[in-house]
Parts: structure tokens; sequence; C-alpha cells
């Protein structure tokens, strides 16, 4: 029998038990309990199930789990620290950058990653990284907004 | 409705496919203090037309509506001092949650955070008929002030029965009654306490006027905000009770196909896959929605399928395959159009299409079911919890009191989440399976076997006078709808006419119904008319209306776009349009640039007005406008469905746009806010005018007039 996975996710070790092949979401959500990441479309075409694999955003529906094993997974769930909230998502917050809201993991996560590859993005930049993200609700100039606001927290407060 | 052969139609103002039976309200009042505990609580009784929130108002009111002449919202005061509010309507992200306490807070004189609302739940909320039709703002924010105010008097009573003085001259603030005479004061806790009060609503009770609010009218943040940023918030999709089984369902290939064979002996021999056959139906449940997928997959079927019309010729079909008559109700008609026609220096006639398109919300349509000693519960993303409970009663033959709906806060609907299909699939495998079952549709079936806007053809033919004054119009809408058909200019001669034509597609509500459809025709042709009359747009349109609130928010739109502006540079173009519906009023300008050698179309800049009486929570109207105006730049510009016998060829987000953040213009919104005026919803109107607006600017910027949606799905080709 192969050797059991392994995740280590928001700091923690989960052994996995679905097969190698299914998707991470799919562990994430429905074996390990992690719902935060969202299921939209299953086709890497919305972004709402965005998570960090090695401070990288990626689309875990398009990920088999056994590919995300080597590297940390950071997860919507992972972002708050000691009851406070990532900059980004406090920013979200403050924005009131959602509807429904069922984008908004996805989004905060993709917005996660940009600013630790990009501190400073412009307005172009961020439209440009959040492309692959889908908002139904249309709140993208609140995303745009929230995004641009967590950059400058992040400077003024050294991340 | 269905004509002799049985065919369906799309009703012209009907949100769902069918229409709701009478409904009682059935939780007896021992049991809500059962289950909220003691305290004091106060039931609205419905029985008037404004207390029934399923109906659009006057003309445009459902016809064969039967209200619910029962119990309508509820409130309950806690021994705790906690408040509870009731409704029937769903969170679909439109922010009713935080809007209704914000009413309840503000009428209650309690501190907004002491209330709570509990929605879309038929165990125990009141009947609703669904939550769609801008109708919740307008309906239950009024019901819920006045069992308030109620609530309110009833506390003052408890107050001055306790200090035995009137009650008249007591004072009812921050959750306390005060005695001023006496400076004397108890707390609403301390006054429900070991009580079981409960009145039904004073007939007349005063509310107090939107100049006078404290906490409605103002911009409180979302309830629960912080559950969605951290994504706590659970979805239907998200939730996972006790031995949950994954369940999938085979649909059919195409619209119409009936299964002639099915292997499922694959499938079958998968570890812990449960099979479910059950005529044409059949469906998996295993203990992973990765196996549910691979023994979908191992099921081999064959489908008989039916030859069907294409995208390519539906414009030419539904004009072709109209009803020879329409029914009276579906005509209305003011002076003469032959009169008119008669009398007009210039005539202008044109022919309008509108392409199927899907609602494609986020969260696909879900559900989980779960049955207990007979008893059936199902949680899912609807607007119409309670259609969805007596639908599960009448298939599963249950009493409607053995069936519960609850509708977690849903990863939005626009429209689309009316009917009970994943409800029903998660519960006849629940049932076969004997435990909870969850389905979540995959995105292709979301595209496929949710239902569409559908399309439609409209032809106008309109006389104007040498002043510019309109003699004549006649609007005719085959198949999309009725919604904002009749046109708010002042024109004596009218003719305004809905031709029903059978279903094609699965088709249904959509934001704003067809008023999308029948303003872009509307508001395309009186663009082309101000061309006609060698009139500015605005100034045409002006001349032609009287409505104030119509003139408003044109005047206000207007004003911040800088209309009229000078083009500054080659490709630009600007273009207006209005029009009201369900009682709040629109305008909308665009600016567009057409790329000189791609002659790609980039919406550069909107700015619209919007008025719906008085407003609520500005912040959440914002987002609702802004919303609006984005989803509709994907119907105006490049977002159809495209079939062929019954297949959607563009089942993706690949290969079905939608609006992206490269997509989204400069965005400006102007709220009128008048207070003197009750409020509207305003969840639907703020999209009308958007395609309208930036086919005109398309216009002013080319001089080619687009009057099909999508306008340019592959950009300006032949311009």
């Amino acid at each position: 029998m192969a050797k059991p996975i392994e995740l280590e996710i928001n700091g923690k070790r989960y052994p996995v038990n679905y097969p190698a092949d299914t998707p991470l979401l799919y562990v994430l959500r429905d074996e390990l309990g992690l719902t935060g990441s969202k299921y939209g479309c299953g086709e890497g075409q919305c972004g709402a199930c965005t998570v960090l694999i090695g401070g990288m955003p990626r689309r875990s529906c398009q990920i088999p789990v056994s590919a995300a094993a080597t590297k940390p997974i950071t997860t919507i769930e992972g972002l708050e620290k000691d009851g406070r909230l990532n900059p980004v998502q406090q920013a979200f917050l403050d924005a009131g950058a959602f509807q429904c809201a069922y984008c908004t993991s996805g989004m905060i996560m993709s917005s996660v990653g940009l600013l630790q590859t990009n501190p400073n993005p412009s307005q172009a930049e961020i439209v440009q990284f959040l492309q692959g993200n889908v908002c139904r609700c249309g709140t993208h100039p609140r995303v745009i907004e929230a995004v641009r606001q967590a950059a400058k927290t992040m400077q003024e407060h050294g991340r | 409705m269905s004509n002799a052969e049985g065919k369906l139609f799309i009703e012209p103002e009907r949100y769902e496919f069918s229409a709701a039976p009478f409904h009682q309200f059935e939780l007896a009042r021992r049991d809500f203090f059962k289950i909220l505990g003691a305290g004091i609580a106060v039931f609205a009784i419905a029985k008037d037309a404004l207390a029934a929130q399923e109906t659009a108002p006057g003309p445009r009111a459902f016809h064969n509506e039967e209200l619910p002449k029962d119990i309508s919202a509820w409130l309950h005061v806690g021994e705790d001092g906690s408040v509870t509010g009731f409704t029937g309507k769903a969170e679909i992200g439109q922010n009713i949650r935080t809007a209704l306490a914000q009413t309840i807070a503000d009428e209650l004189h309690v501190p907004f955070e002491s209330v709570r609302m509990v929605t879309a739940d038929t165990a125990l909320t009141p009947f609703d008929a669904g939550t769609f039709g801008s109708r919740t703002t307008p309906t239950i924010t009024p019901q819920l002030r006045r069992v308030a105010a109620a609530a309110r008097d009833l506390l003052v009573e408890a107050a001055a029965k306790e200090w035995n003085v009137a009650p008249a001259g007591l004072v009812a603030a921050d959750a306390k009654v005060t005695d001023p005479a006496s400076g004397r004061s108890l707390k609403y806790a301390e006054l429900a306490r070991g009580k079981t009060l409960a009145q039904n609503l004073p007939a007349e009770d005063p509310i107090t006027p939107a100049t006078q609010w404290t906490i409605a009218g103002k911009a409180i943040p979302k309830v629960d905000a912080r559950a969605f940023v951290t994504g706590k918030h659970q979805y239907t999709t998200d939730l996972r009770p006790a031995g949950l089984l994954y369940g999938r369902v085979l649909h059919p290939p195409s619209f119409g196909a009936t299964l002639t064979s099915c292997d499922d002996s694959a499938a079958k021999a998968m570890s812990g896959v449960v099979i479910v056959r059950d005529g044409d139906f059949v469906g998996v449940a295993a203990p992973s929605a990765h196996v549910a997928q691979r023994a979908l997959d191992a099921i081999h079927a064959q489908w008989k399928e039916v030859p069907q019309i294409s995208s390519k010729e539906i414009f030419s079909y539904l004009k072709q395959n109209a009803a020879a008559k329409s029914e009276d109700r579906f005509r209305k008609q003011k002076g003469s159009v032959e009169e008119g026609f008669a009398g007009a220096a210039h005539r202008l006639d044109a022919t309008y299409t509108v392409a199927y398109i899907a609602h494609a919300p986020l969260e696909p349509r879900a559900a989980v079911a779960q049955w207990a000693d007979g008893k059936l519960t199902v949680w899912t993303g609807t607007q119409r919890p309670f259609a969805n409970r007596d639908e599960l009663a009448e298939v599963f033959h249950l009493p409607e009191s053995s069936v519960r709906v609850i509708v977690p806060d849903t990863g939005s609907a626009y429209g689309g989440k009316h009917t009970s299909d994943a409800a029903l699939e998660a519960a006849r495998l629940a049932r076969a399976a004997g435990r909870p079952v969850k389905v979540v549709w995959t995105r292709e079936e979301e595209f496929t076997w949710a239902y569409f806007r559908p399309a439609g053809v409209i032809e106008v033919k309109s006389g104007i006078a040498s002043d510019g004054a309109l003699t004549a119009w006649e609007f005719h809408n085959y198949h999309s709808g009725m919604s904002g058909s009749e046109t708010p200019y002042d024109v004596a001669n009218q003719r305004t006419e809905y031709h029903q034509v059978p279903l094609i597609l699965r088709s249904g509500s959509y934001r704003g119904l067809a008023a999308t459809a029948n303003h872009f025709a509307r508001e395309t042709h009186m663009d082309a008319l101000a061309n006609t009359a060698k009139m500015d747009p605005l100034e045409f349109r002006m001349k032609n209306l009287s409505n104030a609130r119509m003139l408003a928010v044109l005047e206000a739109a207007a004003k911040s776009f800088g209309w009229p502006r000078k083009k500054t540079q080659e490709g630009q173009g600007f273009g207006i349009a209005c029009g009201d519906e369900k009682g709040s009023y629109v305008a909308t300008c665009a600016e567009i640039a057409v790329d000189k050698t791609s002659r790609a179309v980039r919406v550069v800049r909107l700015v619209e007005a919007f008025e719906c009486g008085a407003i609520v929570n500005p912040d959440g109207l914002r987002n609702q406008v802004v919303g609006a105006m984005i989803q509709g730049l994907g119907g105006a510009l490049f977002e159809a469905v495209e079939f062929e016998n019954g297949h959607i060829k563009n089942p993706h987000f690949a290969s079905y746009r939608v609006p992206r953040f490269r997509d989204v213009p400069e965005i400006e919104t102007i709220l009128l806010d008048r207070k003197d005026i009750p409020s509207a919803g305003a969840g639907e109107t703020p999209i009308m005018a958007v395609a309208p607006a930036i086919g005109n600017a398309i216009f002013d910027a080319t001089g080619v007039r687009l009057n099909n949606l999508p306008m340019v799905p592959n950009g300006l080709r032949s311009a």
C-alpha cells in the first residue's frame, strides 16, 4: 500500500486518506472540513477555490492532492492569527467588499498572494492579477479598493 | 401556465414556474415560546395588498394569486433583551439580514447589535412566496416596523402596569422604558422576564417616518461580515452533517432526451456507492464527491434525443410561433396608434432581439437532505423555501408539516434559484441511502439545467411630430416577457402587447425579468428617434417626459456625467438611458471607446442615478446598484447561451463569458434619498438602463446602431 499522503495546512499536519488523484479542494472541504475554500466551477475558471501553495495562489480544484503535499498550504482559515485578521481580510471587511460573499475567500487568497510578490500593486496590476476570480454580484470596485487599502496597511505596519 | 396542448409558456409577470398554493402558518404560538423562551411577541397579520409580499404593485400584480391571510411577520423580545425578527425571505447577498435588523432596531429603540433575524426557515418563519420582485423592502420592512412599534407599546404597557401609572407619559428609548415623572426605568429585558405575552398587530399602529430614523438610513456594515472574510460562514454547499454522503444525478445530454438504457453494474461494484434508479431518475451517493463523480462516470446510459431549435434560428422561430392572438391581459392600449402614425412627421420602426442568458450564481444549486422518523429536513439555497417544501411534500407524499426547508445565507441567485431541483435530488438519494446526502450541481449542470432568462424579439413602431413630440408608440414583445414594457413617456396613442411563445429552453425569472430587454428596446429606440428629430438624446427624452421622479434621476445622472460632452478623441461615444420599474427610477450615462484597429468596445465610465424612496442602508444599496450595473454589462456586451438540438454549447466559464475585473469601467452612483416616499426594493431596476446607455454610446461613437443583445460578443467587427 502506498504511503499515506500528509499535508501541511495552516501550520498543522493532516494525514489524507482520499486517493492521490483527488483534487486538493475536495480533500480540504470534504475530508478535512476546511470549507472556507469554495467550489465554483471545478475547472480553474472562477478562482473561488484559491489557496496558497508554497505562498503562491493556486486553484485547488485543479491540483491533485498528491502534488500539493510537498509545500505548505495556506487556506482562508489560516489567515487569522490570534484573533487578528490578516490585513487583506480586514480591508475587505472595512470596504464591505462582498455581497453574497461566495467569491470572497478566493478573492482574499488571490490578493494575499499578489501582495506577497508585489507589495504595492497599481490598479492595473490588481485588475490583471484578479482577472481569474469571478464575482457575480459585481463587487469588483470594492475588491480593488480593499486590495489597495491592504497594501497601504501592510506597508505602514511593515506587513 | 399552459395552453390546450399542455405547452409551457413564460408567465409575463410571474417569478416562478407554477402558482403558489394557499398556505397557512403552522407553528402554534405555544411552540413559539417553547422554541424562543418566554418574552414578548408580536405577530403581524397580513390582510391587505401591502402585506402580500409576493405581488408586484398595481397593474403589474400577479393574477390569480391567492394572498396569505395569516401571520406574515413577527418579532420576539426575549428575557435577556435579545430581539429576534422573523421573515420568510432569504438572504442571497442583497443584504436584507442587515437592512431588516436595522429597521427593527430603529422602531423598537434598541441597539442594532441586539437584533437578530431568522430568515427563510419553513418551520420557524412566516409563509413567504419567495425572495423576488424587489419586494422585501417595500413589504417586509413596513411590516417589521409595525410589529416593532406594537412590541414597544406592549413593553410600555408592561412598565405602566408595574408602576401603576398611565402608559401615555412613559418613554421607550435605549432598550428601556423610562418614567420621566419619577425617573424610574426598566430595561426591556426586565419587562419581558417571566412573560409569555403575545399580541396580534393592532390595525393602525403609526410608524416612525423616515425623517426621524436613527438606525435605519445609516450605512451599517453587513451583519456577520467577519464570518464571510474568515471562511467560517456555512453555505449549503459547506454543510457536513454526520454520516453525510455526496450525491450526483445523471442528467440527460440534451433537453427533452429520454433514457433508453442504463448499465450501472460498474458503478454498483464501487465500494460504498449507493445507486438509485427510479424511472428516469438515476443517481449515486458516495462517501466523497470525487467517488460520486467516478461512480456517475461509470454509468453507461443511452438516450433518445429529439431535434429542436438552435440559437442560430431562435429569433425567426419566436416570431413565427407566437400565439395567433394574445390574451386581453397582455394588451395595453391608449388612444389610437393609427391616428398617431397618420399625424406623425417622422416614422421609425425597428426590431430588437435579446439572447438567452444564464444567472451563473457562483454557488451552484445545492441541497443537503436528511430523513429522520419519516420527516425530511432540507437545507438548500433557494429563493422560494415554502414552494420547495410544498414540492418536496407532494413528491414524497408527506404532509407539509413533515418537511422543513432551511435556507442558509446563499451564494447569490439573481432570480435563478426558484426551483427545487437540487432539493428533490438530494431528498430522493437520502431516502434510498438512509443517510444525509448533499447534492451540489457542477458548473456545467448549472449552465445547462438551471433555467435561463428567456430570449425575445421586440418590435417597436413609432411616430414623432416635427418638434420631437411622440405621436404614436407601438411595442410588441415576443416571448421574453411583459415587465417594464409600458412606456413611461407621454404619448397619447400607444399599444403594448406581449406575445406568448411556447418554451424552448427551460426559462424563468432573472434580475428584472424582461424589463431589461424591454428597456433596451425602448431606450435604444428613443435614442434613434432623437437622432431622427436631430435633437440631443437627453433633451428629446425630457421633452417627452413629465414624471418628476424620472426627470430627477435623468438630471442627476446627466449632471454627474457632464452631459452633453464634447468628444476629445476618436472612437469615443456617450450614451444615456432611463427607466422605472417596481417603484424605483434609474438613469444611466455611458462613455465608451472603440479601438481603432481591433474594433473592440471598451466601456470607459458608467454614471447611474437611482431613486427608490427612503434609503434604508446606503452602503448596502450602493453595493446592489453597482452590482446590477456590472452584471448588466455582461448581458449588454457579450453574454449569450448558445444551443443546438437541446445541447448547451457553452456551459463553462471558459466559454460563457461573464464580466471580470478587466471589463469593469469607472463607476459612479448617485443615490437620491426621498425620505417622503416609502422605500422600494433595489435589486432589479438598477440593471435596466445599462445596456441601452452603452448601445447609445456606441452609436454616438460609430454611427452603428446595435439592436441585438449581446451587442458586441466579438467586438464591432462589421463596423
